[in-house]
């Protein structure tokens, strides 16, 4: 019956809504799941709003009734109407029949809350250590060796042999969510805690999404992406992000020199290129920074104008980003975007 | 109804006796400030309040122009920010609590026939804390900055996540601004709250038992009660932020090991049980007037009673539901949103006992009316998505985007400022002795109306399109752009409606029809005094007999004391 109500709530939804195209064009939309958790929110979310919208049918209509229906007439005596003070039996009819749609809607609440969050973990997930920085997303992948930011690779996750990707989540600084509507509910990530959420994806695609909960200046370019890739894709993306960085550059003088800039500035503070002295680990690591399509944790394509900009003012780009800019002129921008290009 | 009026002259005329001796003249601005007298101290509180809510609805405007289209610069994130946080913080801090507290200070005496509030000067001590305390907010503006381009005002959203409020992500004085002003603020709501319940328990008039109560006078006590329980958490977390950052304790220091997560059950003990504190004196203005305009007895007196007090309880365990998404773990997720599902029966009850009332009357549509019925399909509306939100699940999805944000602005603006525009047109008559233009107030209606709804209903969708709240801008071809921009002028209907209102409040003032005691037919003692009453009130202490001793007055034939 329930399967029955969600498909007409479906259709309701769907046809009565003039602007459904929105819906069908957002990347974002929260019923339009594709993964197992969202589908299950999907269900749960369906019956709520089935039982809500009679709720919201029976009493508006009553209401509205009462309204038209007993509204004063100029024709109308001038005594006034019949005063009634109660009755106990309508009260109690009242208060009984919301107790019993309170019941109901919270044991199937109950089991869609178990059935997330109390999911066993079957030993061939994906694991990844999320961690939310201002303004910025970093993965550890520690069964595998990796270390990237803001674009998430994972494999997707046959339902007949399912191998789900597991989140654990932390924070570097404030409170952040990943929040990812077509794959799963937001999670948030809180220093000092460790949360875990998990993704199961069946079909290959990009999935957006974006930081939900308020973390300072750039709150609002504080992208997501999630890459779901066939098991053969994933496993080559993991060899190529294995690697180290390339470490002779042969014929492109440009990038030699701008390795040298950016080994010879404050860049290494902050950002890690693997098999180099740059070892810091406030911003993301940038070993294989050229294979991703975005900088900036999402906003920005990864073009060299663009990746040239970010580096010689973070700011206009990204207002309030916590990168400063290094005041480098020309030449050294050149360099150093050329050796960053390198970074496959 | 013209009948019945014209055989109640006999009211407020007995009480128009001038005092016995005059007091010396002073001029009105000395009178004003040190004044004691509730009247006074709840229109100052009023106006006060209603100063601030264009302050706060301007900085509203300014977020939807700059949300209008994607990608817009129309002002910096880092002044976004502090939009909606100064936006949030006015709005219930020091809009909600002083306005409903004004009409409250007004009413409360009038309605149980006493003189005055249980402690006069404590009454004004409580409202200059919270005048001060919102001019404290606002001084941030000037004096907040701190090195390194530390913002001006408080940039750390309403309800200031640690650890975003430490020292080392929020340099300068923002925050210890915001964070003085909510704890002053915080100590005169305390004490109002304290007032209220000891003029309530104290000072009624002969023969107003406690169930023969204006309904109004009964939530005023509740939400009072819940006062004492929920703003003690609040102040306790305000000063150990202030420790945490001047003296070096780790509360919510989390580089130190302190705790984010204990910071949000402080805010939200305090945050949830805000949301009723605010909504209960909006059911006690629909208490008062669906009854008078229906020309009914409220349907089930002890039932409203019953439900306002279980409303109470039942909602100060609920505050978790703010954080469904912080990793509670099943068992703690289940029990918040058990508790929550809970309370919408206390507050169905409230909404059938209104049918109920409305049913079988006469309804004269005036324009108090008129707004209780836009609060009557608004609030069960709010009502319906709260229940949504009460789903964690559902609210895994729905918490922290537009979504969420539509539902309790449903609340804020269609319930409770819906309300407080029907107690306006309700009570200025007995303010000010002159009544508010039904025309113009029938225009601020639609308009109000309209302008509402564009941009409330329109809201909830982008939520569903996974658009995040506090964010200062957007990228096009998330389907959120249409929305946003509908959402925008909405708004602007909206600020049309309201210069409307307040046109209405000064143009009456002077140039109003005259109200007389009773403009209603009501049937509470307020108005069995002129309008505005004089400074004692009463000059005899009135005594009852029922429930609506105007009633008795007027329908000696059929007195409701026959039937309680």
């Amino acid at each position: 019956m329930i399967a029955t109500l969600c498909k007409i709530a479906k259709f309701v939804t769907l046809v009565s809504l003039p602007a459904a195209s929105a819906f069908a064009s957002s990347p974002t939309n929260i019923f339009d799941s594709a993964a197992s958790p969202a589908r299950s929110i999907f269900s749960l979310s369906m019956l709520v709003l089935s039982v809500t919208l009679v709720i919201f049918l029976v009493v508006g209509g009553l209401l509205l009734y009462a309204m038209v229906r007993f509204r004063h007439r100029s024709h109308d005596s001038e005594h006034e109407p019949a005063q009634i003070y109660g009755s106990n039996q309508i009260e109690l009819s009242w208060t009984v029949i919301p107790i019993l749609i309170v019941v109901m809607l919270f044991l199937s609440t109950t089991r869609v809350i178990l059935e997330t969050e109390a999911a066993p973990k079957p030993s061939n997930s994906v694991d990844v250590k999320v961690i939310g920085h201002q303004f910025w997303w970093e993965y550890r992948y520690p069964k595998l060796g990796i270390v990237t930011a803001n674009e998430l690779h994972i494999p997707i996750s046959d339902p007949k042999n399912p191998t789900p990707t597991y989140l654990e989540m932390s924070s570097a600084d404030t409170d952040h969510s990943f929040w990812v509507p077509r794959l799963a509910g937001k999670t948030d990530l809180i220093p000092n805690r460790i949360n875990t959420m998990w993704i199961d994806p069946p079909a290959p695609g990009l999935y957006l999404g974006q930081c939900a909960q308020y973390c300072g200046a750039q709150h609002a370019k504080m992208l997501l992406r999630v890459y779901a890739q066939s098991p053969e894709d994933f496993a080559a993306w993991v060899k190529q992000q294995q690697q180290p960085a390339q470490a002779d550059l042969p014929g492109n003088a440009l990038a030699e020199e701008g390795r040298t800039v950016f080994l010879h500035s404050a860049c290494i503070n902050c950002h890690t290129v693997s098999g180099t002295a740059a070892t810091g680990r406030f911003g993301p690591d940038l070993t294989h920074l050229a294979s991703r399509d975005t900088i900036a944790s999402g906003p920005v394509q990864n073009t060299p104008q663009n990746l040239r900009q970010w580096i010689a003012d973070p700011n206009v780009l990204k207002p309030g980003s916590l990168m400063p800019s290094m005041h480098l002129n020309d030449r050294e921008l050149d360099a150093i975007t050329a050796y960053l290009d390198t970074l496959h | 109804m013209a009948t019945v009026t014209q055989g109640m002259g006999a009211i407020g005329q007995t009480d128009q006796t001038p005092p016995a001796t005059q007091p010396p003249r002073q001029s009105v601005i000395h009178e004003w400030l040190t004044t004691v007298d509730h009247k006074k101290i709840g229109i100052m509180y009023i106006v006060y309040a209603l100063l601030f809510l264009v302050v706060g609805g301007f900085q509203a405007l300014l977020m939807r122009i700059q949300l209008a289209i994607p990608d817009n610069h129309f002002v910096s994130p880092q002044i976004f920010n502090r939009l909606f946080t100064m936006h949030g913080t006015t709005m219930v801090f020091f809009v909600g609590v002083p306005i409903l507290f004004g009409f409250g200070n007004y009413l409360i005496p009038l309605m149980i026939g006493a003189r005055d509030m249980a402690f006069p000067r404590l009454n004004a001590f409580s409202f200059w804390l919270s005048a001060f305390g919102g001019l404290l907010l606002y001084f941030s503006y000037f004096a907040g900055s701190g090195l390194y381009g530390a913002g001006s005002a408080p940039d750390v959203g309403w309800f200031a996540y640690a650890p975003l409020t430490a020292k080392v992500f929020s340099p300068g004085h923002s925050t210890d601004y915001w964070t003085l002003s909510v704890l002053m603020s915080g100590i005169g709501t305390t004490a109002t709250a304290i007032n209220i319940v000891a003029t309530v328990l104290c000072m009624r008039c002969k023969g107003m038992t406690l169930t023969r109560m204006p309904l109004l006078v009964w939530l005023y006590l509740v939400s009072s009660c819940m006062i004492f329980v929920a703003v003690s958490p609040l102040s306790a977390a305000q000063i150990m932020l202030c420790i945490d950052r001047y003296l070096g304790a780790h509360f919510f220091d989390t580089q130190a090991g302190g705790s984010a997560v204990l910071w949000m059950h402080f805010f939200w003990i305090f945050g949830h049980p805000e949301v009723y504190i605010l909504i209960l004196p909006a059911f006690a203005f629909m208490n008062e007037i669906i009854p008078v305009f229906s020309r009914k007895a409220i349907f089930g007196y002890p039932a409203m009673v019953a439900a306002s007090v279980g409303i109470g309880f039942v909602s100060l365990s609920v505050w978790a539901h703010h954080m469904f998404t912080v990793g509670m773990g099943p068992v703690g997720n289940t029990f918040f949103v058990f508790a929550t599902m809970v309370v919408s029966v206390p507050t169905g009850i409230k909404m059938f006992n209104w049918l109920a009332t409305i049913w079988g009357g006469k309804v004269v549509y005036k324009v108090p009316m008129m707004f209780a019925a836009g609060f009557l399909f608004q609030f069960l509306i709010a009502g319906l998505t709260g229940i949504m939100l009460s789903a964690a699940p559902f609210d895994w999805q729905l918490s922290a985007s537009y979504f969420v944000v539509a539902h309790f602005h449903y609340v804020l603006v269609g319930g409770i400022l819906f309300s407080l525009f029907a107690a306006f047109y309700y009570w200025y008559p007995k303010m000010t002795g002159r009544m508010l233009s039904e025309k113009l107030g029938k225009w601020h209606f639609w308009l109000f109306l309209i302008g509402f709804h564009v941009t409330f209903d329109l809201m909830h969708v982008p939520g569903l399109l996974g658009m995040p709240r506090r964010i200062y801008t957007y990228e096009a071809g998330r389907g959120w752009e249409i929305w946003n921009l509908l959402v925008g002028v909405g708004a602007l209907i909206q600020t049309v409606g309201t210069l409307i209102f307040v046109y209405n409040l000064i143009h009456s003032y002077f140039r109003g029809k005259e109200a007389g005691p009773d403009p209603w037919d009501a049937w509470t003692l307020e108005w069995f005094t002129s309008s505005p009453p004089p400074a004692y009130n009463f000059a005899i202490e009135p005594t009852v007999g029922s429930r609506r001793p105007l009633w008795d007055l007027k329908h000696p034939e059929d007195p409701d004391s026959s039937y309680e």
